[in-house]
């Protein structure tokens, strides 16, 4: 035991409860339920450790414990790695994949989640060292809050009207409102799409939206997330049955055409709004110094 | 490059509008022909397109 004993042991509990805090299994049942999240809590206390030794290691003058960092770092990229490595091969056993962009998504925040546990250790540990438990504990609040908005992104009701509008079909041509979605051919596929299937008009806000849900990997996650929450009208050899997003070239209005075992409009509605909007996928065509330029 | 899409056959009842490589299935009634359409669709795991009322394709996407 040294004057040190008590600041780290607070900074690791505290940043492997972060963790263990971001780590939610909601409905996407990811990472999954045991052994996954055994291997990020795990992960999470290495993190810990590392931020709340980092700050007795400098005030020692043992500045090269700072390295430590470094190889955390490559450490957590590794995990980023993996965890798209595993999703990916995964992914192609999905009746409606996830999508490369959905996964990096993903991937990015399990690394970055590490990061901000060892940014939360650091400082509860530095401001114990440097002030006492309570102020630690009110850095730790400071934290709670930081995680918190890091955590949240944003969801697709945010960024544009989603709208129902019945499937219909023009000769061969599936069409939702003026969208072309695909050419089904048999009679009783088309019965089938017309009994199971919803269509739904997503309408963006803004300019800067067009570009972010005209993304391809933005559309397969919502079609994912669909299928996860509301069921999938579908199995492995009938590609005539897949959901599918088109995108209306005029307006930049996409298309959604899902097919749900639930076949509940309202809920439908509400799991479009919450799809997250996939980091990659955010362009702001706004913010280009050529068009601010132009509007002058 | 890689082919992704390829039409694995043609079905139809119109003998004048078909010909070429892929497999031609030819058949007399309207019923046969979706019944035969819908038969390829589940061997070939592919999607039956309608191209006109006499003429189908089976497309692998």
């Amino acid at each position: 035991m040294n004057e040190y004993t008590y600041p780290i042991l607070f900074g690791v509990v505290i940043g492997t409860i972060a963790r263990s805090m971001m780590l939610k299994t909601d409905y996407r049942q990811y990472p999954t339920y045991l052994h996954g999240r055994v291997i990020h809590l795990a992960l999470g206390f290495i993190a810990a450790a590392l931020g709340a030794v980092a700050v007795p290691a400098i005030m020692e003058k043992e500045f090269t414990a700072v390295t430590f960092l470094t190889i955390a770092a490559s450490q957590f990229r590794e995990v980023r790695n993996m965890e798209r490595n595993t999703l990916t091969e995964m992914d192609g056993y999905e009746l409606v994949p996830r999508g490369n962009t959905y996964i990096e998504g993903i991937a990015v925040a399990f690394e970055s989640r590490n990061y901000l546990v060892i940014f939360t250790s650091l400082v509860t540990t530095l401001s114990y060292l440097v002030w006492n438990v309570y102020a630690a504990i009110a850095v730790t609040i400071v934290c709670y809050l930081v995680i918190k908005k890091f955590m949240s992104g944003s969801t697709l009701k945010e960024l544009v009207d989603i709208e129902y509008q019945e499937l219909h079909f023009e000769g061969a041509g599936l069409y939702v409102d003026n969208i072309y979605i695909m050419n089904i051919g048999l009679p009783e596929r088309q019965e089938e799409i017309k009994k199971y299937g919803m269509g739904f008009i997503l309408k963006p806000k803004n300019f800067d939206v067009r570009s972010t849900i005209a993304n391809l990997g933005q559309r397969q996650a919502i079609l994912h997330d669909v299928s996860i929450a509301m069921g999938v009208f579908r199995d492995s050899g009938t590609p005539a049955l897949v959901p599918l997003i088109k995108r209306d070239l005029d307006d930049g209005r996409i298309g959604v055409f899902i097919l749900p075992q639930n076949p509940d409009v309202d809920k439908a509605k509400r799991v479009i709004g919450a799809v997250p909007v996939l980091e990659n996928a955010i362009r702001m065509p706004s913010e280009s110094k050529a068009s601010q330029k132009g509007s002058e | 490059m890689d082919i992704e899409k390829a039409i694995l056959s043609v079905i139809t009842t119109n003998q004048t509008k078909v010909g070429g490589g892929a497999p031609i299935f030819y058949c007399e009634q309207t019923e046969e022909m979706e019944k035969v359409a819908a038969n390829l669709e589940a061997i070939l795991d592919g999607i039956a397109h309608r191209l006109s009322n006499e003429l189908y394709i089976i497309v692998k996407h």
